[in-house]
């Protein structure tokens, strides 16, 4: 078994990062609207932080693989943007380029969404 | 060059005959029955242009009411009326529809396709918005439009007293346009996908492609939400149902949700397309190609993403959780960094070449000033205490308006500029279009500035006047001066692209030089491109020597149509290789038939007209198969086509390798998606109450069970039907179908055996009205299944689906497989989740 996936050809690996986002998104908002619905106003988040911060770190290292497979698409930064050459290989370069770009947003945007979590510690304090 | 073919003066007249007279637009009352891309784009633009201003009449009214203190010019219910439908109609009717208008006009040529693959849908969503547009508009002219704001809350607008009809007609009227929506966005992401040039790779791709694919995208996962909401509400609006009526168990802010799941990507999905235009403009009046292409595709796929966890910004005051509000702050900050990335690339552009300001530029760089200060002031708004205080002030019509103009408008004005002379080989005047840019731009920020001053001031949105003496008169009349003036400066565009202009010498085909395809189209041909080409660069008129003239000359593929069928090429994902001659469909009244009576069944369904209604589905239908009948899945006289230099493509093609199957596959995404927000529905009534059910009986274990084993053996049924139809036996085809149907009929009937012995009343509570809702969107589903059997069933016995002919067949096969994953889902929430809690 290889631990690190097979170069795939797909237009599909250019929303692998954002598509984590979304999830990891989606699963704080849901885990906490879910606990503090049934939970009373001013419950304390306790575990369930516990458990996105988890979620948290998953995510990071998801989108970590995302970058590190798109910068191997980008050939390790062989080649200098703009990608624009009719060629098989300017494709995918264009494509691990821009998979890696956006591997740094959607990361960026997991530690911007991560943040509440560390400092508001209950439902409605 | 070795990859054009030469062809004689008469071979080449010849070819052009053959293509004119297959591309021809039918002359006196048939034209309207023309699907040509060029011409449903022109009309498709002008009505949605059309509805922006008599919306911006209403919007003028809105002003003169509020200019003064204490006015009497409008009445508040007719205040109410136009301050709705001018929201409801520059969002709906313009907003989005104008951004698919100019897409169908400019996306074939600019792909270097003939066509989008499916143009009697772009007929059928032009009509549906077309009509559903009148719709809504005209109401008000009987003092019947909608009345409750453009998002239409609950439980104000659920007040049959307060809301009258008017709310009916949002809701219905609208319905039927995010039909036409979706009908657009299926179009565009398989044109995009599978209709480029060859050798366009998806690195050569035009950016309005990269951007019009990711809004195509976000309209099929922002606009069922919608449709959802939409579905609840009239059914508690029509029957009682209480899906937002609290004394039932029912909850407004899941309208809210809903509502909001749409709205906020809606912003996007007006931004991203003008900002496209800004993409295509900014290189060719710096005349170099755009610096950090890739950057606009990050910035184009981030956005589009992100602005998907915004959506609860707009619900900071409703009460929810702080630590909800704070992850929607978070990802609302999160969304300009993409935004930022889009404008310094222009400035980068402009930077790096030399600038020619022309109308365009003007009107896209003054858009782009607007727009920042509108995303400044989002940015503020973004954060949860600055929005509890300007929350339902001017400072939020301020800052939308400076989002939406400067970030739509403005672009879009710039477009009309810079295409105009795609449609009639001349250009608008550069003098008019100055004039008109100053009075839009001086006028926009006197009328909208002030506003942000008077809602700090504390005034509310919505009021219909205010008294003398709180400090709010001056601003509100410096802001009505400045509409006006705004106003004057859209008119000064309208008599530019009205006034006659055949006095005037007609420019060049490529007037501003500009360097990608669809500048090759030709205003006086309908045949899209004369010849498709092998693209080489991002800018093929720019880098590809005698390209314009190698495509005119018929030297590139398919430059005839031997056959007299309208033909272009489809290619590959990623790399553009051809893959097969599609043959798309001609001028046909089918498409309008079909919008007609669909809008039939929308409008009869606000009067309660249930006969009517009726009527008009079964033509909705019968036209609808009669379309498909005749259009789609022909087998051709021969299988293969020669479509020149030397390459010989199919000219049918079933499975994941066919448009068809693409377009299924995409229409049940967003079909899934609505799917998707009712189950949410269901699970937010469990969220908010301690026993959900209320205390009522639920449909049980064993009919909801069976249903879910029912659909599975119909879909099981299914799989083996292709499989052996795969296998050339199509007795035993029919038979499976046959079998499979009697399933599903079985299966619907389970499904709706449980609510209905339980005795369950959808009017007393939410439960019971949320677990109807969702066992009729199945069983509904089940039954366009069954109509899908029925159709395979005949196709097979007309002859006309064989084993290498099968694409009717698994294209049925593929919405099965999002039937069943619904069914089980369904039934096994509706069944087993009362147990499980």
């Amino acid at each position: 078994m290889r631990l690190i996936p097979k170069e795939i050809e797909s237009l599909w690996t250019l929303f692998t990062a954002p598509t984590i986002w979304a999830l990891h998104f989606l699963a704080c908002y849901i885990t906490a609207a879910i606990h503090c619905a049934k939970a009373d106003a001013a419950a304390s988040l306790g575990t369930t932080r516990l458990v996105l911060g988890i979620i948290t770190v998953a995510a990071l290292t998801g989108i970590a693989l995302s970058a590190y497979l798109a910068w191997r698409q980008w050939g390790f930064g062989s080649g200098d943007p703009p990608h624009d050459e009719p060629t098989r290989r300017d494709r995918l370069l264009f494509q691990g380029f821009a998979t890696l770009l956006l591997s740094g947003l959607s990361f960026v945007a997991v530690l911007f969404v991560a943040v509440p979590l560390v400092f508001i510690g209950a439902c409605q304090p | 060059m070795t990859d054009t073919a030469e062809l004689s003066s008469e071979e080449r007249g010849a070819q052009e005959a053959e293509l004119r007279e297959v591309w021809r637009t039918p002359s006196g009352w048939r034209y309207w029955t023309s699907v040509n891309n060029s011409d449903i784009g022109l009309w498709y633009g002008s009505a949605a242009f059309l509805f922006m201003l008599f919306a911006g009449v209403l919007a003028l009214l809105v002003r003169v009411q509020l200019a003064v203190p204490d006015n009497d010019f409008l009445s508040a219910d007719t205040f109410n009326q136009a301050f709705t439908l001018h929201g409801t109609v520059m969002m709906f009717l313009f907003a989005v529809p104008i951004f698919e208008a100019v897409a169908i006009f400019l996306l074939p040529s600019m792909l270097g396709a003939r066509e989008l693959p499916f143009p009697r849908l772009s007929a059928f969503g032009f009509w549906s918005f077309a009509l559903g547009g009148v719709f809504v508009c005209g109401s008000i002219l009987f003092g019947a439009a909608p009345n409750t704001g453009w998002f239409m809350y609950p439980p104000l607008a659920t007040d049959k007293e307060y809301s009258g009809i008017g709310a009916d007609i949002w809701l219905l009227g609208l319905s039927f346009i995010e039909v036409a929506s979706i009908a657009a966005a299926v179009e565009l992401i398989v044109g995009i996908m599978k209709c480029r040039a060859p050798g366009m790779r998806i690195n050569m791709m035009p950016l309005f492609a990269w951007y019009l694919l990711i809004v195509a995208g976000m309209i099929l996962f922002a606009f069922p939400p919608l449709i959802a909401g939409d579905i609840l509400f009239e059914m508690e609006r029509m029957f009682g149902w209480p899906f937002f009526d609290a004394a039932r168990g029912g909850d407004p802010l899941l309208w809210q949700h809903l509502f909001w799941i749409f709205g906020h990507p809606e912003v996007y999905i007006i931004f991203l397309p003008a900002i496209a235009l800004m993409a295509m403009i900014a290189p060719t009046f710096a005349q170099r190609p755009i610096v950090g292409y890739s950057w606009i595709v990050l910035a184009a796929v981030g956005t589009g993403f992100l602005s998907f966890g915004l959506w609860v910004h707009h619900m900071f005051t409703t009460g929810l959780p702080q630590i909800s509000l704070a992850f929607f702050s978070a990802a609302s900050e999160a969304v300009a960094i993409p935004t930022g990335v889009q404008i310094f690339v222009f400035i980068a552009t402009m930077l790096a070449g030399r600038v020619i300001f022309s109308v365009p530029m003007l009107f896209g760089a003054g858009g782009l000033a607007i727009f920042v200060i509108g995303g400044l002031t989002g940015v503020m708004v973004a954060l949860v205490p600055v929005d509890w205080q300007a929350h339902d002030t001017y400072f939020i019509v301020a800052h939308l308006h400076y989002v939406l103009i400067g970030g739509m408008l403005f672009p879009v004005v710039a477009g009309i500029y810079y295409y105009y002379p795609l449609l009639n080989a001349r250009k608008l005047s550069d003098r008019l279009g100055k004039i008109a840019f100053w009075l839009m731009f001086i006028g926009f920020n006197v009328a909208f500035f002030p506003m942000h001053l008077a809602g700090l001031r504390g005034m509310p949105r919505r009021v219909f006047t205010y008294p003398a003496d709180i400090g709010w008169d001056w601003f509100n009349l410096i802001s009505t001066i400045g509409a006006f003036i705004f106003a004057a400066g859209v008119t000064i565009v309208v008599v530019d692209v009205l006034r006659p202009k055949h006095r005037q010498p007609k420019e060049e085909q490529n007037p501003w030089n500009a360097g990608t395809l669809e500048w090759i189209s030709e205003p006086e041909e309908k045949w899209g491109v004369r010849s498709i080409p092998i693209i080489r660069s991002r800018y093929p008129i720019w880098d590809q020597p005698g390209l314009v003239e190698d495509i005119k000359a018929g030297r590139y593929y398919l430059p005839d149509a031997k056959d007299g069928a309208r033909e272009t090429l489809v290619t590959s994902v990623l790399d553009a290789e051809p893959l097969q001659c599609l043959r798309v469909g001609g001028t046909s009244v089918l498409s309008i038939l079909a919008a007609f009576s669909l809008g039939g069944v929308f409008i009869a369904l606000t009067f309660h007209w249930w006969i009517v209604t009726a009527a008009c589905a079964v033509i909705t239908l019968v036209a609808i198969v009669a379309w498909l009948w005749t259009g789609t899945a022909v087998i051709p006289r021969d299988e293969m086509r020669d479509v020149g230099l030397g390459k010989t493509l199919p000219l049918y093609m079933s499975g994941p390798q066919s448009v068809g199957w693409w377009a299924m596959f995409i229409t049940m995404a967003g079909d899934g998606t609505a799917y998707a927000s009712l189950i949410f529905g269901y699970f937010f009534y469990w969220t908010i109450h301690n026993d959900f059910t209320g205390g009522h009986a639920g449909p049980g274990l064993l009919w909801p069970l069976a249903a879910a084993g029912l659909f599975t053996l119909a879909w099981l049924a299914m799989l083996l039907a292709r499989r052996v139809n795969g296998g050339d036996r199509p007795a035993l085809t029919r038979l499976l179908l046959l079998l499979s149907l009697l399933l599903t009929l079985a299966a619907g009937g389970a499904g709706l055996a449980g609510p209905y012995f339980a005795g369950m009343d959808p009017t007393v509570h939410v439960y019971p009205a949320i677990v109807w809702v969702v066992t009729l969107w199945t069983v509904v589903h089940g039954g366009v299944g069954i109509v899908m059997q029925l159709y395979c069933l005949t196709r097979s016995l007309a002859g006309r689906m064989d084993r290498h002919h099968d694409m009717d067949l698994r294209n049925v096969v593929l919405y099965w497989h999002f039937l069943v994953i619904t069914a089980i889902t369904s039934f096994g929430v509706l069944g087993l989740f009362p147990e499980l809690r």
